[in-house]
C-alpha cells in the first residue's frame, strides 16, 4: 500500500472530535466537572437564564406542584415500602399496623393517600389550562401527546396503588378494572387470568401489582424528563397564545417564575395539609377499612374520585365491549385535539365561541364526576349519556367546526402589546389567570 | 469480470448471513421473552386447587349455597318446581345470550353457576332483580332462575362451571 490509502477519496477526509471537553462557562473545580458533565450548565441554561413570556399567570405553576407531587409520592411510598407487605393474608394487616405502630406511619399513609388525589387535582387545572389556552396546538403537540401517555400512566399507578390496602374497594375495584381486558373479542379472558396469575384476584395478583405500581411511578418520572424536555424546546405557552418576540415579552426563569410558583406551591401545600391533617379520609371510601373478601360484592361499588368521570362514561354504554371503547377513546381523544381544532388562534381569550365550549366542557366533567358516583340506575343513566355524547362531540364535532366558523376577536402583536390592551381594558382575562 | 463475480459472490454470502443472524436472533428472542411472559399465568400449585367436590344433601328445595371455587364463589342452587317451570317457558327469542334451560342443568332441580357477573366480575345477589334469579349491584344487570341475562350491561348468561355428580348427593367441581 502506498500513502494514498485508496479506498478513501481524498476529498471526503475530515477531521473528527469524539473529544467534546470544554465549553463550560465556569471556572476552577464547577467548570472542570462541567467540562467533562455538562448538566451544571445546562441547569444555568435551562433553569436559571430560561427565559418565559412574562404574563404567566398562577395556571402555569401546575407544571412546578405537579413535579413536587410526584417526588412526595416516590418518597412516601419509599417509605411506605419497607412496611407493607404485599400478600392476601398480610396486606391489610401490614397497612393497619403502619396506622398504628410504625413511627409516624399514619402521616406517610395519610400523605401518600392524599397526595395521589392533589397530583390528580393539580393534573386536571394543567389539562384545563392546555385546552383554554390552545397548549397543544403547533409547535407542543408532541408535548401535548407525552402529557396524556403520562396521564395514562398516573391513572394506571393510582389503580395499582389502590389495590395495595387489600381492602373491599381495593378487591373489587381490581376486579372490576381488570375485567375490562375481558372484553377483548377472543384472547379476552386469557388476558384477564394471565393478569390475575389466578382464576380471580388473589394472591399473586396483588404481589405483582405491587411491583408494577414501584415500576410505573418510576417510568412517569421518566416520560416527564421527555415532557420537560420537549417544553424546553418548544417554550412555555402564554395566556395571550402570542410566542414572545423580544425581551420585552420575557423574564428569566430564576428569580421571577420560581418565585411565583414557590408562592402557587406553598398555597397547594396549605391544602393539601389541611385535607391530610384535618379530613384524611374525606377522599376515600369507608369501604375500603373492611378486608377483602371474594364472596361478597360491596352494594355500590365507586372507584376513587378522579375516575368518576370516565367510570360515568364506561357505565353510560349498555354494551360492555363498547363501554370499554368508549371509556379509554374519551381520554385518547385528548391526543387527537391538536389536530382537529385547526384555528391558528390559540388563547381562548380571542376565542369568544370556542371559549363557551370549554366551559361548557368543564361542566360536563363535574357532571359526569357526579353521576360517576350514584348508582347506575334511573336518571343517573340519562344524564351520564348526554354528558358522554357531549365529550366526544366536544372534541370531534364542535372542536373542528368552531375553528373554522368562529371569528376570532382582534389581537395584538406581542406579549407586551397584550399586557398594555389588558390594562386599558380592550381585552376582558379573569384576574387569577 | 472475475471482480464483478467476486462481489456478487459476497453479497450472497451476506445476504445468507443476515438472513441466518435475524432468524436465531429471533427465534432466541422469543425463548427468552416467553419465559417472563408465561410466568404470570396461574402456578402449578393453582392448578392443582382446580378441583373440589360438594355435598349437596344438606340443601332444602328452594335453598342456595355458595362455595368458593378456584377463588371465585360458586352458586349451587336447589331450585323449586316454580322456578324450573318458569326458566323452562322462556321463549329464547327473548334472550340476549339464547340458551335452553336444559342445557344449562345436568339435573333440572340443580342449578350450578359461577356466581360472577359476566359484566365486569362482581358477585350477583341471590333474589333480586326483574327475573326471579340474581341482580349484579355494580352495573345493574338482572338474571332469571336458569341465570340467563335478561336485562344490563352484562353479554352473556351467567357461566355454568364444569362439573359431574359423583353421587346422587355430590357434585365434583372442575
Amino acid at each position: 500500500m502506498s500513502e494514498k490509502d485508496s479506498n478513501f477519496n481524498q476529498n471526503e477526509i475530515k477531521p473528527v472530535h469524539t473529544n467534546k471537553v470544554g465549553g463550560s462557562p465556569f471556572k476552577g473545580v464547577v467548570g472542570w466537572i462541567d467540562n467533562r458533565l455538562p448538566i451544571i450548565r445546562m441547569f444555568k441554561y435551562e433553569y436559571l437564564d430560561f427565559q418565559v413570556p412574562k404574563n404567566l399567570s398562577y395556571l402555569w405553576s401546575l407544571g412546578g406542584i405537579l413535579m413536587i407531587c410526584l417526588i412526595f409520592l416516590i418518597v412516601t411510598g419509599l417509605a411506605l415500602g419497607m412496611h407493607y407487605k404485599p400478600s392476601s393474608s398480610e396486606a391489610f394487616t401490614s397497612v393497619e399496623k403502619i396506622m398504628r405502630d410504625v413511627n409516624y406511619g399514619w402521616l406517610l399513609r395519610y400523605a401518600h393517600m392524599n397526595f395521589a388525589s392533589f397530583f390528580f387535582i393539580a393534573v386536571y387545572i394543567h389539562i384545563f389550562r392546555g385546552l383554554y389556552y390552545g397548549s397543544y396546538k403547533e409547535p407542543r403537540q408532541l408535548m401535548w401527546l407525552i402529557g396524556i401517555v403520562i396521564f395514562f400512566m398516573m391513572m394506571a399507578t393510582a389503580f395499582l396503588g389502590y389495590t395495595l390496602p387489600w381492602g373491599q374497594m381495593s378487591y373489587w375495584g381490581a376486579t372490576v378494572i381488570t375485567n375490562l381486558f375481558s372484553a377483548v373479542p377472543l384472547v379476552g379472558e386469557g388476558i384477564v387470568t394471565w393478569l390475575w396469575g389466578d382464576y380471580a384476584v388473589g394472591d399473586s395478583t396483588l404481589n405483582r401489582f405491587y411491583v408494577l405500581h414501584w415500576l410505573l411511578a418510576f417510568g412517569i418520572l421518566g416520560i416527564v424528563i421527555f415532557h420537560v424536555i420537549a417544553l424546553h424546546i418548544v417554550g412555555s405557552n402564554n395566556p395571550s397564545g402570542i410566542e414572545p418576540v423580544d425581551t420585552r415579552d420575557t423574564v428569566s426563569f430564576a428569580p421571577f417564575t420560581t418565585s411565583k410558583d414557590l408562592f402557587a406551591m406553598l398555597i397547594f401545600l396549605l391544602a393539601f395539609v389541611l385535607i391530610t391533617m384535618y379530613a384524611p379520609n374525606y377522599l376515600g371510601h369507608p369501604d375500603n377499612y373492611i378486608p377483602a373478601d371474594p364472596l361478597i360484592t360491596p352494594a355500590h361499588i365507586v372507584p376513587e374520585w378522579y375516575f368518576l368521570p370516565f367510570y360515568a362514561i364506561l357505565r353510560s354504554i349498555p354494551d360492555k365491549l363498547l363501554g370499554v371503547i368508549a371509556m379509554v377513546s374519551s381520554i385518547a381523544v385528548l391526543g387527537l385535539l391538536p389536530w382537529l381544532d385547526l384555528s391558528k388562534v390559540r388563547s381562548s381569550v380571542f376565542r369568544p365561541v370556542w371559549k363557551q365550549f370549554v366551559f361548557l366542557f368543564v361542566l360536563d366533567f363535574f357532571v359526569l364526576m357526579y353521576v360517576g358516583g350514584m348508582p347506575a340506575e334511573g336518571i343517573y343513566v340519562l344524564i351520564s349519556r348526554v354528558g358522554t355524547v357531549y365529550w366526544f362531540l366536544f372534541f370531534l364535532v364542535i372542536a373542528p367546526l368552531v375553528s373554522l366558523t368562529e371569528k376570532p376577536l382582534p389581537m395584538p402583536k406581542s406579549i407586551h402589546e397584550y399586557e398594555d390592551w389588558k390594562k386599558q381594558g380592550k381585552i376582558k382575562t379573569f384576574k387569577i389567570f | 469480470m472475475s471482480e464483478n463475480n467476486n462481489n456478487s459472490d459476497k453479497k450472497n454470502r451476506r445476504d445468507f448471513l443476515t438472513v441466518a443472524t435475524t432468524a436465531v436472533g429471533a427465534v432466541g428472542v422469543g425463548a427468552a421473552v416467553w419465559p417472563v411472559i408465561n410466568q404470570m399465568n396461574p402456578d402449578s400449585s393453582v392448578k392443582a386447587l382446580a378441583s373440589i367436590e360438594v355435598d349437596l344433601s344438606k340443601i332444602k328445595e328452594g335453598q342456595e349455597i355458595t362455595v368458593l371455587w378456584r377463588g371465585k364463589p360458586v352458586f349451587i342452587k336447589r331450585r323449586t318446581k316454580e322456578e324450573i317451570a318458569s326458566a323452562e317457558k322462556v321463549d329464547l327469542k327473548e334472550l340476549k345470550d339464547p340458551q335452553p334451560d336444559n342445557k344449562r342443568v345436568k339435573k333440572s332441580e340443580w342449578l350450578v353457576l359461577v356466581g360472577v357477573c359476566t359484566h365486569l366480575g362482581c358477585v350477583p345477589i341471590s333474589g333480586k332483580g326483574d327475573y326471579g334469579g340474581w341482580f349484579c349491584p355494580c352495573h345493574g344487570s338482572h338474571y332469571d332462575s336458569s341465570g340467563r341475562i335478561r336485562k344490563g350491561p352484562a353479554p352473556t348468561n351467567l357461566e355454568v362451571p364444569t362439573y359431574e355428580f359423583v353421587g346422587d348427593n355430590k357434585i365434583k367441581l372442575g
